[in-house]
């Protein structure tokens, strides 16, 4: 065996990924040589993947989008984006990604109340930014501009709303952590789920800096 | 709105006898096995051991029985197509055109998504963490999951034949067509649904078996040492999940604008039908792949295990599966070069076609030379692997003559085309799932299959297969285009009576496989395979009892060199005893069996079915329904089981006898025929 797995396997987290070693099987990494990596990098592996598949759909609604953005079926363009709308929208995102962050060091510390605190503030952002897309959704459809009239308004409702129905199934998601972690502890299994859910939220984030970019800014500039 | 939305007493086919006959038979004969089963006490035995297993052993073969059933469904859709097509020469037939198109859709549908998608599942999951050298998959739960969300779509495609209809718009929905305005009926939403609940178990198997196979190997098993068919696996598993989920937003798009009115693909407001094209075929293209690479891996297995040689250029083959993993997501625009993108587009495309001939000729010549100076023995699966290699090299040509854009203006839309991808994917696929349920077979479940009725079988296939496509080439060339319910062109007729007849033959050689299964298990107490090792073979599924135990490996192998099994047996017949000592035996954890892939799947068929009807309280029910299961399943405290030391101890020493018997069996024979030599 070359040097580097050998080392490689003596290295409890040679990811560098947190909170000391899983208890599976710590001598083994996964990489290369090393034997089966332990379950923490396992799920975590695998929820990346996931991520990209995800990002993979979001791609094709992008996709859509561009092709079909200037079929307006004597409708509206990009020009009935309300951007003040978007920049809430943004920062409430940004900002409950950042009390996710700080949840993520809470699990680390093993403080129930700090986590709890820290969840509930990242999902009452959360729903903040999902009432603001309801309520841009409706002023359209109230002004006639719903996602029947065109294929581009179809196209901006799908893309948008999909990353929205993101959202809110993440809100349940996290409303379902914040019971487990009373009910179960930060035991191994619920902080896995947890990194799961911190990385999905994030990832949205990631989302949405592509519809910001696409839609309401190069979309404001198209003509 | 009533309480059932769409449904009425319409919807069953109360007026038409063929698909109410048929349908009423099927429900009969489950009704009838379900009692049957029911009567002789199996129910709890199937729910304990089978319906709520996440043994990947166990999810494998159920995967290979499903598409065994729909192969069966598959294949008389099959027989009616061809049927009518002989009869129809300036005559009805005797099925109706709207009849005649849910056939063909039908037959498209259940060939591609639940005969040979669960055929390559069922066997990477059987096969992969055998070979790996591990214990289960990444997520033993979930691939439960995939597999009965897998099963949940075959029985909604299933339903249609007595509630409502199939989907008349052939094997993928084009718009406009397919869209409410020319297909009201309820038949695209049954495909749409189905296909989405079984496409997001396939894409929950990619993400499971990707980070199986990148994550979780023995000890030792570098990248360069994996078996090929679990580099094609991965490759395969790599292509889902860039792939699926192109199908997921295409499919959801079509769905939007069926029930709400949105216009990605209609031909009003701007909706865009090539659209659809694009991203059907981005999936489309890559989905052939994700079928034909596990079967090349299983082809590589195969060639190398009965030539007795090692595969021949292993770091080629390689390259070769992970080109072909990246230039399959270039080539899609050449499913529709008539699409009239231009000459530069459509050479692009044209030429990048061509270049996967390239590597797909590296794997036949590879293969050739494995065979060549190797002790070649003519088992099943290895003749499997040669009508493989000979009919795909054809059927892969006729590919590259359909890859250059002129010719493809005239054979576009022709028998020629339909000819030419059932040539592969017969011969590549179909083959490949047999040529792996033969060699496998006595590692699922302990005894080796009839050669003589499998023979038969393989024969039958294989002349079958150019029977009936053979002339498909031909009437394409002289015109023919695909899908016809009737035609009144005199050449055409003789060639596609001859057709029928090909199905007739493949038909003969189906029945020898269900006679090779009733032969082999009535005589398995003389075919058992007590070594687990019944081929000769090279890697470490063969290293393990067959079937396995639930653990498969007593101690996890280490792994020093490709071909780990063969060099643990060469050091074996070198002292003269097993070459590796007993292991410390400790009680090994494994996870614990499941119904969250039942329920789940249960709660998904009930949404799926009530979509498609628009009842909408169910959907709602339904859909919290599947939800109460993921918390269900969230909230379990428990999800490992630990199987005892002595039980782990008293398995393995059986099959250490059983190997060490056996050696001491061929030593003697060795030193026998040295004796006689001299």
């Amino acid at each position: 065996m070359s040097a580097p797995t050998s080392a490689l396997r003596t290295g409890r987290d040679p990811y560098h990924l947190g909170h000391g070693p899983s208890t599976g099987a710590p001598e083994y990494t996964g990489h290369g040589a090393g034997g089966p990596a332990p379950k923490r990098i396992v799920v975590g592996y695998g929820f990346w993947i996931f991520i990209l598949s995800d990002v993979v759909l979001f791609s094709c609604f992008f996709a859509a989008y561009t092709v079909l953005i200037h079929a307006r079926n004597g409708g509206p363009g990009p020009e009935i984006f309300d951007l003040r709308n978007t920049a809430e929208e943004t920062a409430c995102l940004l900002l409950s990604s950042f009390c996710c962050g700080l949840a993520s060091l809470a699990v680390g510390r093993r403080s129930l109340l700090w986590t709890e605190v820290a969840l509930a503030v990242t999902g009452l952002f959360g729903l903040m930014f999902i009432m603001l897309e309801v309520h841009e959704f409706t002023g359209l459809v109230a002004r006639g501009d719903g996602p029947t009239h065109s294929a581009f308004l179809t196209a901006f409702f799908t893309l948008v709303g999909c990353h929205g129905v993101h959202v809110t199934a993440g809100l349940l998601w996290l409303g379902t952590m914040m019971a487990q972690f009373p009910a179960k502890g930060f035991k191994e299994s619920i902080r896995h789920r947890y990194l799961c859910f911190s990385l999905f939220w994030h990832a949205l984030d990631i989302i949405w800096i592509g519809i910001f970019t696409v839609v309401y800014l190069i979309g404001r500039t198209t003509p | 709105m009533t309480l059932l939305g769409k449904l009425t007493w319409q919807a069953f086919p109360l007026d038409e006898p063929l698909p109410l006959f048929s349908g009423v038979a099927v429900f009969l004969i489950l009704i009838g096995i379900i009692l049957w089963i029911w009567r002789n006490g199996h129910i709890p035995y199937l729910w304990r051991e089978w319906i709520t297993s996440v043994d990947h052993k166990r999810i494998g073969i159920m995967y290979f029985m499903l598409g065994s059933v729909m192969l069966l469904r598959g294949f008389i859709d099959a027989i009616m197509l061809r049927t009518q097509q002989a009869m129809a020469f300036d005559a009805p037939g005797f099925l109706p055109p709207s009849h005649f198109d849910q056939v063909f859709s039908a037959h498209g549908t259940i060939m591609i998504f639940f005969v040979a998608m669960p055929f390559m599942i069922g066997l990477m999951n059987l096969i992969v963490p055998l070979q790996l050298g591990v214990r289960d998959v990444a997520f033993p739960t979930l691939n439960s999951v995939s597999f009965w969300l897998t099963a949940a779509g075959a029985l909604l495609v299933n339903l249609s034949l007595v509630v409502g209809q199939f989907d008349r718009t052939g094997w993928l929905p084009y718009p406009p067509l397919s869209e409410l305005r020319y297909s009201p009926g309820v038949g695209v939403d049954y495909y749409c649904w189905a296909i989405q609940i079984s496409g997001v178990g396939t894409l929950m198997t990619g993400i499971n078996f990707v980070t199986t196979i990148l994550k979780l190997r023995a000890p030792g098993m570098h990248y360069t040492r994996m078996p090929m068919f679990c580099w094609t696996a991965l490759a395969s598993n790599l292509l889902i999940v860039a792939a699926f989920p192109v199908l997921t937003a295409t499919l959801a798009m079509l769905l939007l604008d069926r029930y709400v009115g949105f216009h990605f693909f209609t031909d009003t407001a701007g909706g865009n039908s090539m659209l659809f094209m694009n991203l059907i075929w981005a999936w489309g293209h890559p989905e052939v792949y994700i079928l034909v690479l596990p079967a090349f891996g299983i082809f590589s297995e195969v060639v190398s295990t009965f030539s007795c040689k090692p595969l021949f250029g292993y770091r080629s083959m390689i390259y070769a599966t992970m080109a072909i993993c990246i230039i399959a997501f270039m080539v899609w625009l050449h499913h529709f070069f008539t699409m009239g993108a231009g000459a530069t587009v459509n050479s692009i495309f044209g030429i990048a076609s061509m270049i996967i001939a390239i590597p797909t000729g590296v794997k036949i010549f590879n293969w050739l030379f494995t065979m060549y100076g190797g002790t070649v023995r003519l088992c099943t699966p290895m003749l499997w692997a040669i009508g493989f290699m000979v009919s795909f090299t054809i059927g892969g040509m006729t590919g590259v003559l359909l890859a250059v854009p002129p010719a493809d203006f005239q054979l576009h839309n022709s028998l020629f085309l339909v000819a030419h991808f059932h040539n592969v994917i017969i011969a590549g696929v179909v083959f490949g799932a047999f040529a792996g349920y033969t060699y496998w077979f006595p590692k699922a479940f302990g005894f080796v299959l009839d050669e003589r009725l499998g023979k038969w079988a393989f024969w039958l296939w294989l002349i079958g297969l150019w029977v009936a496509w053979g002339p498909g080439y031909i009437v394409g060339l002289e015109g023919m285009t695909r899908r016809l319910q009737s035609y009144d062109v005199a050449e055409w007729h003789p060639w596609l009576l001859v057709m029928a007849g090909g199905v007739g033959i493949i038909l003969l050689g189906i029945l020898a496989q269900i006679a090779q299964i009733i032969v082999s298990v009535r005589t398995r107490d003389q075919r058992r395979d007590l070594t687990g090792d019944p081929w000769d073979g090279r890697n470490l599924e063969w290293a393990t009892s067959s079937p396995p135990p639930s653990f498969n490996f007593a101690a996890l192998p280490n792994v020093t060199d490709l071909e780990p099994y063969w060099d643990i047996k060469t050091r074996a017949r070198e002292i003269g005893e097993l070459a590796r000592p007993e292991p410390q035996y400790e009680p090994i954890p494994m996870p614990r069996n499941s119904p969250t892939g039942f329920v789940t799947a249960f709660f998904a068929t009930i949404t799926g079915f009530s979509l498609i009807w628009h009842i909408w309280w169910l959907v709602i029910l339904g859909l919290v329904g599947a939800y109460a299961t993921f918390v269900g399943f969230a909230w379990r405290d428990h999800d490992e089981v630990l199987i005892p030391a002595e039980e782990v101890a008293r398995l393995d020493r059986a099959n250490r006898a059983a190997r060490a018997t056996r050696l001491q069996e061929q030593m003697a024979e060795r030193e026998s025929q040295r004796e006689s030599g001299r």
